[in-house]
């Protein structure tokens, strides 16, 4: 095959990313422009091994090898996509994504390995990009696996002079880099991947949990770089335009989701370090609540025009997702006006209630967008808050200094009435205790949201 | 390749990929980070490149762990992103 036709594939595959990237942007078009992407990625997959570059011949040194450890990936790889639990989402795309980055890192050893005093100053510099970025994301997106999958602590962890010890592994991280562009040899190149993975660690583990989604995004950008990086050094367009484009889609998505979350991308980030323990509530004081029964909750139900439903992670928990819709649907069969407000960053990941709905076949033009919903709650009679907290917190607009001032939060407290299922009294992922609960207006149904769902769909139905 | 050539379609594509996601509903948003995801899996088509040029049991055995690792972010990021939106349906009709 000449290389202005490897070219040309690898240009078609380009585009084919590009129109995957586009087709996402709209639920009735994304699963078109995603199987576009998947067959780009393929056919560029495949005319490689059609093509002799300069110096090498076909069939490919190491066939054998390169198919065997095709085999191995889709082994591993399909399963693992194929059996992930939805709730388990956001832990599978880290460590997608932690992998890539260790591939390209690998990708840029060994390339190095093999040119030796050849390359020319401009390759150097791009492989120990590549190494430290790639490394980087390898390592800290173990630590968030790790942190989702709750195998370690999901709290910040912040150690004595953690800020110092970070500060001092970047900087060696760039000396070492210095140290591989001017001296060039093997034994600096892995000093600086194991510096690199120290570091991927280290600047990791000071993020708490609700932030890690913000940390998976910017690594995923991370890694996009790196591959653009490898695509300069193995002379391969494919590689340059696919990388750039996840690395430049990847800095706006972890913008948006930042925004959405009301903090600064530097906060997050560095938050840990400069924030200050926090005053404890005064939780020794037990304040009267208003709790119902489902058929307290049922008769409210019966009697409204227009239900919102919000749903939290504590939903998903609890797997009471297709119970809510079987809710939802009965609503909808009295004539009640239903609709589900969705916050940006409900469940563990942003966007990820909507998958969470989507799987339990509830149609997507119910789910609406914040900002879609919160002027509607003026107009609303109930508004159900099923295993969230605090994205329906007031005090991320009226607790100047709580972890959460700022977020945008979805304005239940507008609705004539407000019903929590809540397991119990425990505040939420962030742990603020929220006022919403003790309003006149707010009703609470305690216990196991899927039990309690359950009994309230029968107890509608017998009305 | 030219550096030039090489620096416009650097700076074209960070334009279009500014572009494309600027817009997208944040219903989508964990689609679009797995999916972003499976395309940066295509460093594949690097491992196997690499893989072929390594003379030595050392670039051989990295080479091979890389293409393992980059088959499993390809593969299983375009598998699970077409498992979730196929999810995603409208109002029956």
């Amino acid at each position: 095959m000449s290389r202005t036709l490897y070219d040309l594939v690898g240009l078609a595959a380009g585009v084919a990313f590009i129109l995957a990237l586009k087709g996402l942007s709209h639920p009735k078009t994304a699963r078109r422009g995603n199987l576009i992407g998947a067959f780009g990625a393929t056919l560029a997959t495949l005319v490689v091994f059609f093509y002799a570059a300069p110096g090498s011949s076909l069939p490919l040194n190491n066939l054998g090898w390169i198919l065997g450890a095709i085999f191995v990936g889709l082994a591993v790889g399909i399963p693992a996509a194929r059996k992930v639990q939805m709730t388990q989402m956001p832990q599978l795309v880290a460590l997608f994504n932690g992998v890539g980055g260790g591939a390209a890192a690998l990708v840029a050893i060994v390339e190095y390995l093999r040119l030796g005093d050849e390359a020319t100053t401009a390759e150097v510099i791009f492989t120990v990009f590549t190494v430290i970025v790639g490394c980087v994301s390898f390592s800290g997106s173990i630590i968030t696996f790790m942190k989702l999958q709750e195998l370690m602590t999901t709290r910040p962890v912040i150690f004595p002079a953690g800020r110092f010890i970070i500060a001092a592994t970047l900087v060696s991280v760039i000396g070492v880099g210095g140290w591989v562009v001017s001296a060039l040899g093997t034994t600096p190149l892995l000093v600086l991947a194991g510096l690199s993975l120290l570091f991927g660690v280290l600047f990791v583990l000071p993020v708490g949990g609700a932030d890690v989604p913000i940390v998976i995004s910017l690594l995923n950008a991370f890694t996009g770089l790196t591959v653009a990086a490898s695509g300069y050094v193995l002379d391969s367009v494919l590689l340059i335009i696919a990388g750039t484009l996840v690395g430049a889609s990847g800095t706006i998505l972890t913008r948006l989701m930042a925004e959405a979350m009301g903090r600064s991308l530097f906060g997050t980030l560095f938050g840990a370090f400069t924030a200050k323990p926090q005053a404890e509530s005064d939780s020794a004081e037990v304040r009267p609540v208003r709790s119902g029964s489902p058929d307290d909750v049922a008769i409210l139900l019966n009697y409204a025009r227009r239900v919102v439903i919000v749903p939290g992670f504590g939903l998903a928990v609890a797997q009471a997702q297709h119970t809510v819709r079987e809710l939802a649907d009965l609503m909808m069969s009295k004539g009640i006006d239903v609709a589900y407000g969705i916050h940006p960053v409900a469940g563990r990941m942003p966007g990820h209630m909507n998958v969470l709905l989507a799987e339990a076949n509830v149609p997507y033009d119910q789910l609406e967008e914040m900002d879609e919903i919160n002027p509607t709650f003026s107009q609303t009679d109930v508004a159900i808050v099923i295993g969230a907290n605090d994205v329906v917190n007031p005090a991320a607009e009226n607790t100047p200094g709580c972890p959460i001032y700022g977020m945008p939060i979805l304005h239940v407290a507008n609705a004539a009435n407000v019903i929590f299922l809540k397991r119990s009294m425990r505040p939420g992922f962030a742990g603020i205790e929220n006022e919403l609960l003790y309003d006149p207006k707010t009703m609470l149904l305690f216990g196991d949201a899927k039990a309690s769902l359950t009994k309230v769909v029968s107890a509608l139905k017998a009305l | 390749m030219e550096p030039i050539a090489i620096l416009s379609i650097f700076v074209l594509a960070v334009f279009v990929g500014f572009e494309v996601v600027s817009k997208v509903s944040s219903t989508l948003h964990t689609p679009l980070m797995s999916g972003a995801n499976a395309i940066h899996g295509v460093i594949l088509v690097g491992a196997i490149i690499v893989a072929d040029h390594s003379s030595t049991n050392l670039e051989l055995g990295l080479a091979v762990a890389a293409i393992v690792l980059a088959t499993i972010n390809m593969v299983g990021g375009f598998v699970v992103t077409d498992r979730m939106l196929e999810m995603f349906k409208g109002k029956k009709k």
